[in-house]
């Protein structure tokens, strides 16, 4: 203890002797750390944003199916039991946002023009605080209740179909004995979205006035339940799968969509290489400042081992220098990330590459999302990799001969 | 009782093509308490003699013992451990870590032993006076005269009372007044505290304050003499 602690104060004094490597060395790794966190930050919230729109989109942490709904996802993969009995189950397990609902493919005509959606015959109730669309009209009302003959479109179908509010417009389907099945709607909500992509396929209805026109009355083939956290709904499929029997297929986001939920894990992935990438560009420097620093001291460190300091004292003196340096540029990295991150909450408008961005399923708008295991593993990246980039210098010097070391002195 | 027994010591360099003995079938043995200089012109093996007995250097072959106990044989551990408990050093240059105050680099040797720090800073007080720094404490070596720093030097090799204190050259980058306060100090805390001192030098005023002088030459000890000191 007594040897760390006039290793540490060595370890300090010598660290800004030479003030300007010091300081250089400090900045590089200020500015990677920032670059690790703030790029981090960054990505961690197009993915999140992502996520999140691709889950209001299905939407639902957790979904109930007819097991062959997935390959053939039509009116006549319904599920087993009738709409009532699954809102009697699925009420008196208590979940807090959950939803039953028909789901089929359509075309939707105007007097323009047709376009192949999704007809989502929904309980407008029950679907508040779960789909985005209740909170983004922009232009008329939402649905009012499960018989509603209005429709609800995306602003870009509307668009697309030259139609607009309180016009009429009609969806063709087919019915399970695979008769054409339609109606004509009247326009009475229009949406917009973050994605065009659902403003051009995802079209809302009364459920029953879905049921009616699809000839399936009190039947569903969807049944979508929220839970808290989606990164970690677990213990939401058990209880699902549970309540749902036998004769159904019950599936995670994660699996509902895999391009969405591989891309959680694949960030995880993502950040790790960067930060490991942006280290080893930051190691060189490191390694080298400790290097020059031992060998500017050869006589030094060879005084205190003839004085009867031991090896492993020398190394943790080295070492200790190099966290030192390490824990300070952390330290205003951190901030610096802190100080950028913070003000850019509010979403960074990214509009210009909008297009291109939403190839990938991302939002015009970057929100960073500065997460606290993001944090620590930036710093302990940082701290583990340097701690090991620096034993060599740091076994060099303490495995120098005390006499040697002296004698270059004199030489 | 005898502070430092060296038998039959060879040790040999190698310099380019070359094989350069330092020490030549060296058989020397010094009583506690002595006060000894060795002599010997450039390459002479004064100071390869002097690191043998420090335990920095290790003998081709023949022992060397400290207070009775062989040490040439000692792993690197123990040899660290038994300098810093039983031999102080004052070196020709470079003796002090600049980071440090006088006050610290005296005080390194007690911190790197454990001693308390109440204790580290009453005999760095109380050693710091004897050797005359008293108010220079907090001085870094580059803010002291070289005498100055070879004081602190002085203060650090004694301030733990060791049995044997080791200095090579410590005058050659002095000026003759300071190395005459230098060996003055010497010989007071020889007589003081009955140290055991060994001092390689070719300088022939600090011979001159030896009670026994012993010449060397191409790694041999040719002279070993008691004489009256200054």
């Amino acid at each position: 203890m007594h040897t760390l602690r006039i290793s540490a104060t060595l370890a300090w004094r010598n660290l800004w002797r030479n003030h300007r490597r010091t300081i250089i060395m400090i900045a590089a790794v200020s500015i990677g750390v920032w670059a690790m966190i703030f790029m981090t930050a960054l990505m961690r919230g197009m993915v999140n944003e992502m996520v999140r729109d691709g889950i209001a989109s299905l939407p639902g942490h957790v979904q109930v199916h007819h097991p062959d709904f997935r390959d053939d996802p039509g009116i006549n993969k319904l599920l087993p039991q009738s709409d009532s009995a699954v809102t009697e189950r699925f009420d008196a397990a208590g979940f807090d946002v959950w939803s039953g609902r028909i789901k089929v493919p359509a075309v939707i005509t105007s007097e323009r023009d047709s376009r192949g959606v999704i007809l989502f015959g929904i309980d407008p109730a029950r679907e508040r605080g779960m789909t985005f669309v209740a909170d983004d009209i922009v232009e008329g009302r939402f649905l009012d209740g499960v018989d509603d003959t209005g429709v609800v479109i995306g602003s870009k179908l509307a668009e697309t179909l030259e139609t607009e509010l309180g016009k009429r417009i009609v969806l063709m389907s087919q019915d399970p004995q695979n008769e054409i099945a339609d109606r004509g709607f009247r326009v009475v909500g229009v949406f917009d979205a973050k994605l065009e992509s659902y403003e051009e396929t995802m079209v809302f209805a009364g459920k029953e006035t879905a049921q009616k026109m699809l000839r399936v009355p009190n039947r569903i083939n969807e049944v979508a339940v929220l839970g808290g956290d989606y990164r970690n709904v677990g213990p939401l499929l058990r209880e699902v799968k549970e309540l749902a029997g036998t004769g159904v297929e019950v599936l995670p986001w994660t699996e509902l969509d895999a391009y969405l939920g591989s891309m959680l894990s694949v960030m995880d992935g993502f950040v790790l290489v960067w930060m490991i990438v942006v280290f080893l560009a930051l190691s060189f420097g490191l390694v080298n400042t400790l290097v020059m620093a031992v060998f500017e001291r050869v006589r030094e460190i060879g005084l205190m081992l003839a004085l009867g300091m031991r090896p492993s004292s020398i190394l943790s003196q080295i070492l200790v220098e190099s966290l030192l340096l390490l824990a300070i540029g952390l330290l205003i990295g951190n901030l610096g990330a802190w100080a950028t991150v913070v003000p850019l909450r509010d979403g960074i408008d990214i509009s210009a590459v909008a297009e291109g961005m939403e190839m990938f399923g991302a939002a015009s708008v970057l929100y960073p999302q500065l997460e606290l295991p993001d944090v620590l593993l930036a710093n302990v990246v940082v701290l583990v990799l340097g701690f090991l980039a620096s034993l060599s210098p740091a076994w060099r010097a303490s495995r120098y001969e005390p006499i040697e070391a002296i004698t270059k002195v004199y030489q | 009782m005898t502070a430092v027994r060296c038998i039959d010591l060879c040790k040999t360099y190698r310099q380019g093509d070359q094989d350069i003995k330092a020490l030549d079938h060296v058989s020397v043995e010094i009583k506690e308490g002595g006060f000894v200089c060795l002599s010997a012109p450039s390459g002479g093996g004064k100071t390869t003699l002097l690191n043998a007995i420090g335990g920095l250097d290790i003998p081709d072959s023949g022992e060397v013992w400290i207070a009775g106990q062989r040490i040439d044989n000692m792993s690197k551990g123990q040899l660290a451990e038994l300098r810093l408990r039983k031999i102080g050093f004052v070196f020709q240059a470079y003796n002090l870590i600049p980071v440090l105050t006088a006050r610290e680099n005296v005080e390194f040797v007690m911190q790197v032993q454990g001693l308390p720090a109440a204790l580290r800073r009453g005999k760095s007080t109380d050693i710091l006076t004897e050797v005359g720094l008293a108010g220079l404490e907090d001085r870094r070596p580059a803010e002291m005269s070289g005498g100055q720093q070879q004081r602190v030097a002085v203060a650090r090799a004694i301030v733990s009372r060791p049995a044997l204190v080791l200095a090579d050259e410590p005058t050659a980058n002095l000026d003759s007044k300071t190395s005459d306060a230098l060996m003055e100090l010497f010989v007071e805390l020889n007589r003081h505290h009955k140290t055991t001192f060994i001092i390689a030098t070719h300088d022939q005023r600090v011979m001159g304050y030896a009670r026994r002088l012993i010449r060397m030459l191409d790694g041999r000890v040719v002279d070993d003499i008691e004489q009256n000191a200054a």
